[in-house]
């Protein structure tokens, strides 16, 4: 379990680390926590011939409530999303989130764009990324782009950004008023991946009904899913359990598991549902305090 | 800091909880690990592994590897059939297996050739450039499926996978199940699991060519009968070969008795390459390719009257031993013949005992080696017998257990339990438990639809193995033969001296993994010699060139409370003897009218009369003129315990396979998540009789230790393989050891009835909790979902295992129910 012979190069800022992978094209790979990277390089699953080490970057790393928006650097560790008051604040679900992440030591390297680049279809942080609609933010040699979820999540360890290109920012909606959220795990032992993951959000309108609602699982298909189904079983209605249980009844038909050691296709897709609705209900039970 | 009794126990220092010697070094990162020692112009090992579960080698091509650089050179299959012999077995077929494979790989990450490189980064490079052909040969993992007609045969020269097997029998179990008015039988299926220490396996080679010596050191945790056998293997001498093992182990759990191929595959790199060779195993090696505990699959019935009295047991057993049968196997299967039946007073067994190679990691020792295989399916078949008869569980267990008065019992598989209380164990697990409220408060769960369980173990707990226990494999026709040789013994050396100035050290061999023996050597002779544990120097490791050491010696089947700690108090009275008698002779007095009270020899009723320890020390050394006549000069004293019972198996099987045997009653209370599966662990009691406690700290540490273990077992870790044969848990993100996390706060209790053979009345209780906690889990778990009329007869329960019976049982529940009522 030891890596073969790679070249090793430190950078400073954003734009040497993209001069360095316009320079190695290919070859290269970004190191910022190294929580996924380096075992599989011990594995040698992954074989790189040059690590742009990122961690000297001090611009990527920030967490800066903004225009409604929570915007963090990609460098940012995942324990400072975890220990921020701001990230609790306007984004309390990230911070609920986090918490699931491996284990303590873990956070303390791991970092947001790091885990959200690898892909993980069992990731927490692509999760709520998937739930919220966050804003990804790509940087080229000479060219930026923002791009949703949706254009930036594939598959499984598979995102859409360029051999060129790094994440350097990710954003994420505050936190309606009158809303209430739920974030929901089941792994085997504390701090392993996840079997399933759910997240919702849900926000009240002046009406007393729900005017938003947001659903996404883990866990039951090759990457995060939303569930537009169940949420939009949930909007405009009042909540009762027997809404949440309607809104849970259409995970199953609308997540795509593929069974393994821990969990046949027909757990996942049972516990996707189960998550969901314990997730509804943590949300539901917030919004009724209100 | 001077650490000091407690005045009500005044130079009483074995019973108290005294803080751990060892600790110190370890906490601050001084310990020493085999890893921490270089010796000059060292290099490292890396070893290329099979991808394929079977497969015939046709050629191995290192040339290219051998260009690359920092690379020494490469050892293969081919350079070890010449250089070695294959290692000698515990079972008369002639089975061939070497360090590595040698023509024919037989499970996914045997060794096919080792790197010799400047260091571990170019050793694995240079793997990737070895190029071998192979001729993928049909793979079979499942034990049932490797005996049947036509399976592949993993060693033609046998032409089966069947090992070893013995049929045999105890008492007149036909006559016990004809008497019987019911009768329940279970198969079961316990999983491949192991131990995973945090320190694998490390080993350091040395040739020295011009006096012929192969010097090993390693973090082998014995036994020594593995020096031997490496011997043989290596083609040398015992006088040639030379096993040093560091004063710190990261721990091994029975699973580094198991890691002599490494240490002889070490040891020919370094032959070949003329170098010193350190290979530290990795730990996707470690999952993969060390070894683990055998998967069993059983079929077992239980004989019992309508009052609940079992009569008999009758089952047959097949156990897993991987590729091949490497020694001690096919100990999980006899290691526990004494114990066979339990805590019980069942007179009856039939045992049909198989032992079956398939393409899976050869096995060995692991923590609880062969009890939690056993009492897996025994106190599982109990709780079914317990549901036929409409018993409570706690109650069937009860009316048999050995009535307290019937110590020391001999079982009729040839176990003399020495000592204990075994009513009383369950007892006190009932009361801490409060069982009858338990009971209630689950019944209020069940009407509610909840899924509550309670679940009970009741096991005898072996420690001190009598290495006879082995020929068990063996016929008694095969044993009484000329060209046998019988084994039996069970013996520790250790030794006590005193140095010019009267300072105390004790030398141990028993290779300490963690267990805290530096500790509990100097708390026992503190107490013999009335000094402090703070004058008492122990030292650890183990060099067989300069030790007094036996085929016996080590750490493993819990043996040290039992073997190691009577050795270490026989020879501190021997030291105080000499002293006593140097005292005499200065003070002209009496032998007997002489006594050690807080370092000073005194005569009684004469106290002012009195010479110091180390003034009578100091003679001993410096005025040699001034002994008794005819005295050695020096303070030294070594001594070897052993236990006369440890004797060879009888001609009807029968053998007392352990010196000491301890005692366990465990609860456990869970409840599912009916969603989900998941469990939750809401009371777990385990109460033990160990004898005597020497300290009650680290039998607390070895209880939570072994029950983590165990808990491994019940819900967690299993080294699985595909149908093909491909190893599917090879890091610890499938391969699941739980963590501080998962498990509960244990409610302990302790019965202690002294052993009457070992010199403290103390026995073991390191693996204790490994052999009662997986199925006392089980039983929890089955009883919570009893409602449902599902069954648990396989481990480990992981939440969609769980989740399966959930939906199984409610999709079929009336049935099931109508069915059970019969």
């Amino acid at each position: 379990m030891k890596p073969p012979v790679f070249k090793y190069l430190r950078v400073a800022s954003v734009q040497e680390a993209v001069s360095v992978l316009a320079e190695y094209g290919g070859e290269a790979k970004i190191l910022a926590g190294g929580q996924s990277l380096v075992p599989m390089m011990n594995f040698r699953v992954a074989q790189p011939a040059v690590l742009v080490d990122i961690n000297p970057v001090k611009e990527l790393d920030y967490i800066r409530p903004q225009d409604g928006w929570l915007r963090i650097g990609a460098r940012t560790r995942q324990r400072s999303l975890e220990r921020t008051p701001e990230v609790a604040q306007k984004c309390p679900l990230l911070a609920a989130a986090v918490k699931w992440i491996g284990h303590p030591q873990i956070r303390n390297r791991g970092t947001i764009g790091g885990s959200l680049v690898h892909g993980d279809p069992t990731a927490e942080l692509a999760l709520v990324a998937t739930l919220l609609d966050a804003e990804l933010t790509i940087q080229g040699k000479g060219k930026s782009r923002t791009v949703g979820p949706a254009d930036f999540f594939e598959g499984v360890m598979a995102t859409r950004i360029d051999e060129d290109e790094i994440l350097t920012q990710v954003s994420f909606p505050v936190i309606p008023p009158r809303s209430g959220y739920g974030f929901r795990e089941l792994c085997i032992r504390h701090g392993d991946f996840a079997i399933v993951a759910a997240a919702a959000q849900i926000t009240l309108g002046e009406n007393g009904r729900y005017a938003a609602a947001r659903v996404a699982v883990s866990g039951a298909g090759a990457k995060a899913l939303r569930i537009r189904g169940a949420e939009e079983v949930l909007v405009g209605e009042i909540g009762s359990a027997q809404v949440l249980d309607a809104a849970a009844a259409r995970v199953p038909g609308e997540v795509e598991p593929i069974g393994d050691l821990k969990g046949s296709e027909a757990y996942r897709r049972e516990m996707a549902k189960v998550f969901v609705r314990r997730a509804l209900e943590d949300a539901w039970s917030m919004v009724k305090e209100n | 800091m001077p650490q000091t009794a407690p005045a009500s126990a005044i130079k009483k220092w074995v019973g108290q909880s005294i803080r751990r010697t060892e600790d110190r070094l370890l906490l601050t990162g001084k310990g020493q690990f085999l890893d921490d020692m270089k010796l000059p112009g060292m290099y490292h090992a890396a070893v290329l592994r099979s991808p394929y579960p079977h497969a015939i080698i046709k050629s191995v091509d290192a040339s290219e590897a051998l260009t690359m650089p920092g690379v020494r050179g490469v050892l293969t299959g081919e350079d070890v059939g010449r250089m070695s012999s294959p290692f000698p077995q515990a079972v008369e077929e002639p089975l061939e297996y070497y360090c590595i494979a040698v023509d024919r790989a037989r499970y996914v990450g045997e060794g096919i050739a080792v790197v010799v490189a400047e260091d571990r980064y170019l050793a694995e490079d240079a793997l990737q450039a070895i190029r071998v052909e192979y001729e993928p040969l049909p793979p079979v993992v499942d034990v049932e499926k490797a005996v049947e007609e036509g399976a592949p045969i993993l060693h033609p020269k046998l032409g089966t996978n069947i090992i070893n097997h013995r049929d045999l029998r105890y008492g007149d179990p036909e006559a016990a199940f004809a008497q019987a008015d019911v009768i329940v039988g279970e198969k079961f299926f316990f999983p491949k699991y192991s131990s995973t220490p945090m320190e694998t396996f490390a080993v350091i080679a040395q040739y020295e060519p011009i006096e012929d010596i192969i010097t090993i050191w390693s973090n082998f945790q014995g036994p020594f009968t593995m020096h031997p056998v490496s011997v043989a293997a290596l083609r040398t001498a015992e006088n040639r070969l030379r096993f040093i093992v560091p004063p710190d182990i990261g721990g091994a759990f029975g699973i580094k008795s198991s890691m002599f191929p490494q240490m002889v595959m070490t040891a020919l790199a370094a032959k070949k390459t003329g170098v010193p060779v350190k290979y530290i195993e990795d730990r996707m090696e470690h999952l993969m390719s060390s070894s683990s505990g055998t998967d069993r699959v059983t079929y077992i019935e239980a004989a019992a009257r309508k009052d609940g009295t079992i009569l008999g047991i009758r089952k047959k057993e097949m156990d897993n031993v991987g590729g091949y049968l490497r020694s001690p196997e096919p100990a999980c299967m006899y290691r526990s013949t004494g114990n066979q039946l339990g805590p019980y007073t069942i007179k009856n067994l039939a045992w049909d005992a198989y032992v079956v190679m398939t393409n899976k990691c050869p096995t060995g020792p692991n923590r609880g080696y062969g009890c939690q295989q056993l009492y897996f399916e025994m106190e599982r078949i109990i709780d079914l017998l317990a549901d036929r008869l409409a018993m409570d569980p706690a109650e069937i267990r009860r009316k048999n257990l050995i009535p307290t008065d019937q110590f020391p019992y001999t079982t009729p598989t040839g176990g003399i339990y020495d000592a204990g209380d075994y009513v009383a164990c369950l007892d006190m697990a009932l009361q801490k438990a409060d069982y009858a409220k338990l009971r209630q408060e689950q019944e209020k769960a069940r009407k509610k639809g909840r899924l509550v369980g309670i679940g009970l173990a009741t096991v005898v707990d072996p420690s001190v193995t009598n290495i006879g226990y082995i020929t068990v494999a063996y016929t008694p026709e095969f044993r009484s033969s000329k060209k046998f040789n019988p084994k039996s013994g069970s013996g520790e050396t250790a030794v006590v001296k005193m140095d010019p100035l009267g300072q105390v050290s004790v030398i141990i061999n028993t290779v300490p993994e963690g267990q805290g023996h530096e500790t509990i050597v100097a708390q026992i002779v503190a107490d013999e010699l009335t000094i402090s544990p703070d004058d008492v120097r122990v030292v650890s490791g183990m060099d067989t060139f300069t030790r007094f050491w036996s085929i016996t010696t080590g750490t493993y089947s819990s043996r040290f409370a039992s073997v190691g700690a009577s050795a270490v108090a026989m020879a501190a009275r021997k030291v105080k003897e000499k002293l006593l008698k140097i005292a005499a002779h200065q003070l002209e007095v009496d032998l007997d009218d002489l006594e050690l009270v807080g370092g000073f020899i005194q005569v009684r009723g004469a106290p002012e009369r009195r010479l110091s320890i180390r003034r009578v020390s100091g003679l001993a050394h410096w005025n040699q003129w001034g002994l008794p006549e005819g005295m050695e000069p020096g303070i030294h004293a070594s001594y070897t315990y052993n236990f006369p019972c440890s004797t060879p198996p009888d001609a009807d099987d029968r053998v007392d396979s352990s010196a000491t045997y301890s005692f366990i009653a465990d609860l456990a209370c869970v409840e599912i998540d009916p969603e989900t599966g998941q469990v939750e662990i809401k009371k777990y009691v385990t109460v033990h009789d160990c004898g005597s406690i020497i300290n009650p700290k680290i039998v607390e540490g070895q209880i939570y230790g072994s029950f983590v273990h165990g808990l491994g077992g019940a819900f967690y870790e299993e080294m699985a393989y595909d149908e093909s044969g491909q190893y599917l848990a090879g890091s610890f993100v499938d391969y699941m050891c739980p963590t501080a996390v998962e498990a509960p706060e244990l409610i302990i209790g302790h019965v202690e009835t002294p052993s009457p053979l070992t010199v403290l009345g103390s026995k073991g209780c390191g693996e204790s909790c490994t052999m009662s906690v997986p199925v006392c889990l089980a039983n929890a778990v089955a009883d919570a979902l009893k409602p449902l009329g599902a069954t648990i007869n396989r481990l480990p329960l992981k939440p969609h295992d769980i989740w399966q019976l959930i939906q199984d049982g409610t999709s079929s529940s009336a049935p099931k129910d109508a069915r059970k009522r019969k």
